[in-house]
């Protein structure tokens, strides 16, 4: 194949790939865009095998894409739904360390720099350095990531003392064996910095996740697609090579503004949630300063829940994490079949930053064959819960927390949250009273139409369910 | 400290409606109001005494003592002299004013120092339809007169075919498909009737049609949309046209009913007294314009008179028979008119705590603005034109951030505007970059750069139209997409020389393992990413 031919074929994957991002606009037009996606990357790689690979490699290729294809099919034909965040923060540590072994290679291949003029020599060197660097922080921040989500590390942040200064010596130190690379002049000389560099991106990357609490995943799960992209970029630099180039950008800027909007439907900023540590340095002042608001929790048995659920006309689902943790979905999409069988109208709630990725609830609920019509956005059902009967509140806590919008002080004030408390009641299912990952205490729970249903999301809704039925 | 609205009976001889009803109480009572009625004052309307105190309401044994201890009084009419003196300085009343008909009445409610919301006043634009009683009262007006004209008609509304004959549907005819106009037209249609309507504007054709209705066109090229949607003043050579059109119909139809109005004009002479003399014995004629004037030039305002053999009903109260809806209806956009009045100045429309209970009459919101005819003494009617109110120079300092913050921050979904300062920062390190790239980048990288800076503006376009309902699905086929970096691998593994022209070499063993390794990883991502994509997508279904 000649370089014009794979040109062409770049530019034709480079397209596939723009359109099959485009088609997830709506879920109509997905399955189209996924189809494109595969389609381009097929072309892509066929290209590439056959413009750039002898012979002699053929089988070296045919046999790792057999034995990684097939590992890669399995983990996603038997991955559950609500284990999602984790399989991608453990592709996304594939990615990562992919683009690490690439730059190791690039950098002792002599035939990738041959022919190249001085200047050049030191930009190839400059970009395997940095196409290095990010892919270590992904590579060890996505396994953190994965360990946090699958709940294999705990959630809570971890802070070292003075870690901001950490960070920074980390960061001196990187540049310095930066330029310690750079002079180098034999391959055996510049290892050292490169190994050096490494090892600190990764424990930097280690760090970052691990002073990241739990519900703050969506951003840093995103943030970490993010940094995938930017290492295939960074890669493509390396190799000169427009498709890895256009390609990494487009899925880096998809993961920043993922991260944008995480951090927008958390109120607050990028810098801020990176820092990390939230919950663990606000949660004092909350509970001291106020008082436990005033009012008095009002609890339910699930034969109740059923009953103010058959009294209703308008009901308004908002699930939660905690959904997700008790695997609740298709009990949840039981009742509202139910309900709806009643003639009853039943819509989810869904707030941007519920579950552990971005549209997360949202995968959920199709998985339990919720229609996704009637799964809407905070900004498109807010406005309708004073005409709703009844919003039942699955596993959630800060996004449907009312001091976010009553109490300045609060350490979530300004934060978008569900307000569910204007519907006519709301009922809240919950293992206990304990607060929120914000440390936040809920005055939601002791406003006078609110009712609490106590115990597992599950075995409740079974048992709301089945009282429905008789 | 919470504010009292006091509803008084209505003094005006017939009027039967009443400003509130105990349905609106207790949510005028949530906006943080108290409420004090006369006694009696639902009478008219079957509502009674026991049925406000039951919802929460004061009851008060006269008028006296509700304008004393009202702030805040609600009326149906336009207030009587002998109610006029009993307003106190300072007093909100909210109730039909007519401006612009009443002249004098403006004076001594401004001697008062009164502030006078006038619910005839309110602009006609989408925002204050809910407070639009004109519309509430006019589409009540339209049901009634087809109701009076059924009981002054001598026939059947829908044909029947009965055992002792055949009976013709009667055939009505409606002048003015304003709000009034459509009701007539729906109730008629409901009633079985033939029904056929005119307007001056071209455009409503379609609303008639879809009440049941079959639109009349006058035979004559003129665009009759006034200011607000109202009709106005018709050329001299339509108006001849339009007289032809009516005059055929009288002869043709059983039922006339007139809603023909242009706002603070009388009432335009449409049928003539030779088209009354030409329509069939029996046939009846509502003029719902009857208190500007009337439609029919032989049309006895309030009263019920018969002509040629043709019932004629020019009843100014339409409404008021039918006391219990128009109060139901009236109170309703009184509500709504106190929910707009008592938003603290500057609170978000549907944020918490900015009911405050206290009447705040703000002239900066427009439809306040435009009902407020008397503020504290002073005569604000007219209001300035609602075309002018929209563009004050107030919200040109918004949009001159807005497009800031587009320039650069970029993000089209809104948020916080930029500070100035961060943006300036933000400009000056963006040209520090590109200065410092133009001056030391080779050409060569300098093309991988245009195609990288591109390709983040594409993907950010993009992204952007990605529902947030896919945002998992996104991750996993970008984490998919990015397993395009297995090309990074793939030219490692065993490079074509001749393609990257260099000299044949011994590739040492480690770089090939690297690659094989790292074709096997991203393998799994590739083939993972868009078979677990495909599983969630397959499972998005309406």
């Amino acid at each position: 194949m000649s370089p014009s031919m794979l040109t062409v074929s770049y530019i034709a994957a480079t397209i596939l790939f723009i359109l099959s991002l485009g088609g997830l606009s709506n879920p109509e037009s997905s399955r189209r865009g996924n189809l494109y996606g595969m389609i381009g990357m097929t072309i892509a790689v066929v290209a590439t095998v056959a413009g750039r690979v002898a012979p002699a490699g053929l089988g070296w290729v045919a046999a790792a894409l057999v034995v990684g294809g097939a590992i890669g099919l399995y983990l996603a034909r038997t991955v559950k739904m609500t284990q999602m965040p984790e399989l991608v923060a453990f592709m996304h540590s594939l990615v990562g360390l992919v683009a690490m072994l690439v730059g190791y290679a690039s950098y002792i291949d002599p035939t990738a720099s041959a022919g190249m003029s001085e200047a050049e020599v030191a930009i190839h060197h400059i970009e395997i350095y940095i196409g290095v660097l990010i892919g270590a922080v992904t590579l060890s921040g996505s396994v953190i990531a994965f360990g946090k989500l699958s709940a294999r590390i705990s959630g809570k942040p971890l802070l070292l003392p003075a870690r901001h200064w950490l960070n920074l010596i980390g960061l001196v130190v990187v540049i310095w064996f930066g330029y310690e690379f750079l002079r180098a002049t034999s391959i055996q000389q510049g290892m050292t910095p490169l190994i050096v560099m490494s090892v600190i991106a990764l424990l930097f990357g280690i760090h970052m996740v691990m002073a990241i609490g739990g519900a703050d995943m969506p951003v840093v799960v995103s943030m970490l697609n993010s940094y995938s992209g930017w290492a295939a970029a960074a890669t493509g630099f390396m190799l000169s090579n427009d498709l890895l180039i256009v390609t990494g950008a487009l899925v880096g800027s998809s993961g920043a503004i993922l991260s944008y909007i995480m951090c927008r439907a958390m109120n607050r900023s990028f810098i801020s949630v990176i820092a990390g540590g939230f919950g663990g340095e606000t949660a004092a002042p909350a509970a001291k300063g106020e008082a436990a608001p005033a009012g008095e929790v009002v609890s339910v048995s699930a034969q109740e829940t059923a009953d103010l659920l058959r009294e209703a006309k308008t009901v308004i689902i908002v699930p939660g994490y905690g959904m997700a943790v008790a695997q609740a979905q298709h009990t949840v999409f039981e009742i509202t079949k139910k309900l709806r069988e009643l003639g009853k109208t039943v819509r989810f709630g869904i707030h941007p930053v519920a579950g552990r990725m971005p549209g997360h609830m949202n995968v959920l609920l199709a998985e339990a064959k919720v229609p996704y019509d009637i799964v809407l956005e905070m900004d498109e059902i807010n406005d309708d819960f004073p005409d709703t009967d009844v919003a039942m509140v699955i596993g959630a806590n800060d996004i449907v927390n009312p001091s976010a919008q009553e109490d300045p002080s609060s350490p979530i004030a300004g934060m978008p949250v569900l307000e569910v408390w204007k519907a006519h009641t709301s009922i809240v299912m919950k293992r206990s009273m304990a607060s929120g990952y914000a440390g936040v205490d809920n005055p939601l729970f002791y406003k006078d139409n609110n009712r609490m249903l106590f115990g597992d999301a599950k075995k409740m809704l079974d048992e709301v369910s089945g009282a429905l039925k008789s | 400290m919470a504010q009292v609205i006091g509803v008084p009976k209505e003094v005006f001889p017939g009027e039967k409606r009443v400003a509130t009803v105990p349905d609106a109480i207790p949510k005028l009572a949530k906006l943080g109001f108290s409420v004090i009625v006369e006694s009696g004052a639902g009478e008219g309307a079957s509502l009674s005494d026991e049925a406000y105190a039951a919802a929460g309401a004061k009851v008060v044994p006269d008028a006296g003592s509700v304008w004393s201890g009202a702030d805040i009084v609600f009326k149906v009419r336009a207030p009587t002299l002998d109610e006029i003196a009993m307003i106190r300085e300072g007093q909100t009343l909210a109730s039909f004013i007519w401006p612009a008909q009443n002249p004098e009445l403006m004076k001594a409610l401004a001697a008062r120092k009164a502030t006078v919301l006038a619910m005839d006043s309110v602009p006609r634009i989408s925002r204050a339809q809910k407070l639009d009683a004109l519309s509430s009262m006019a589409n009540i007006a339209g049901y009634r007169a087809v109701i009076e004209a059924a009981h002054h008609f001598g026939r059947f509304f829908t044909g029947q075919v009965t055992a002792a004959g055949k009976v013709p549907p009667a055939k009505v005819f409606v002048i003015g498909a304003g709000v009034a106009g459509l009701a007539a037209i729906g109730a008629a249609a409901g009633l079985g009737a033939i029904v056929r309507a005119n307007d001056t504007r071209p455009e409503v054709a379609d609303q008639i049609q879809s009440l049941g209705g079959e639109f009349v066109p006058v035979d004559y090229v003129e665009e009759g949309t006034g200011v607000g949607g109202y009709a106005k003043v018709m050329s001299e050579g339509f108006q001849k046209a339009q007289r032809e059109t009516f005059a055929k119909q009288a002869k043709e139809v059983d039922i006339i009913i007139t809603t023909a109005l242009i706002p603070g004009k009388p009432a335009p002479k449409l049928i003539t007294a030779e088209m009354v003399r030409s329509m069939k014995a029996g046939s009846v004629i509502v003029d719902l314009a009857s208190e500007q004037g009337g439609n029919c030039e032989l049309t006895e305002p309030g009263k019920v008179v018969v002509k040629h053999g043709v019932t004629i009903i020019g009843y100014t109260d339409l409404p008021s028979r039918l006391a219990t809806q128009s109060s139901t209806l009236y109170a309703n956009n009184l509500l709504r008119l106190a929910e707009d009045l008592c938003k603290a100045p500057g609170a978000a429309p549907s944020g918490t705590g900015s009911r405050t209970g206290v009447f705040n009459v703000n002239m900066e919101d427009e439809v306040i603005r435009g009902t407020t005819v008397v503020k504290q003494g002073e005569i604000t009617w007219p209001p300035p034109a609602p075309k002018l109110s929209a563009a004050p120079p107030k919200p040109a300092a918004p949009k001159a951030v807005a497009v800031a913050e587009k320039k650069g921050h970029g993000h089209g979904g809104g948020g916080a505007p930029m500070a100035v300062g961060t943006l300036v920062f933000m400009f000056l390190a963006a040209a520090i970059l590109f200065l410092l790239i133009g001056a030391y980048a080779p050409p060569a990288f300098l093309g991988h750069f245009t195609v990288f800076v591109l390709a983040c503006f594409v993907g950010y376009m993009v992204v952007w139209n990605v529902t947030p309902a896919l945002h998992t699905p996104l991750m996993s086929v970008t984490n998919a997409i990015s397993s395009i970096i297995i090309i990074g691998a793939l030219v490692q593994i065993e490079p074509l020389m001749e393609a990257i022209g260099a000299p044949p070499l011994m590739r040492p063993d480690i770089i090939r393992w690297l690659a094989v390794v790292g074709i096997a990883l991203t393998a799994i991502n590739m083939f993972g990413g868009f078979a677990v994509t495909q599983r969630m997508l397959a499972m998005f279904r309406k």
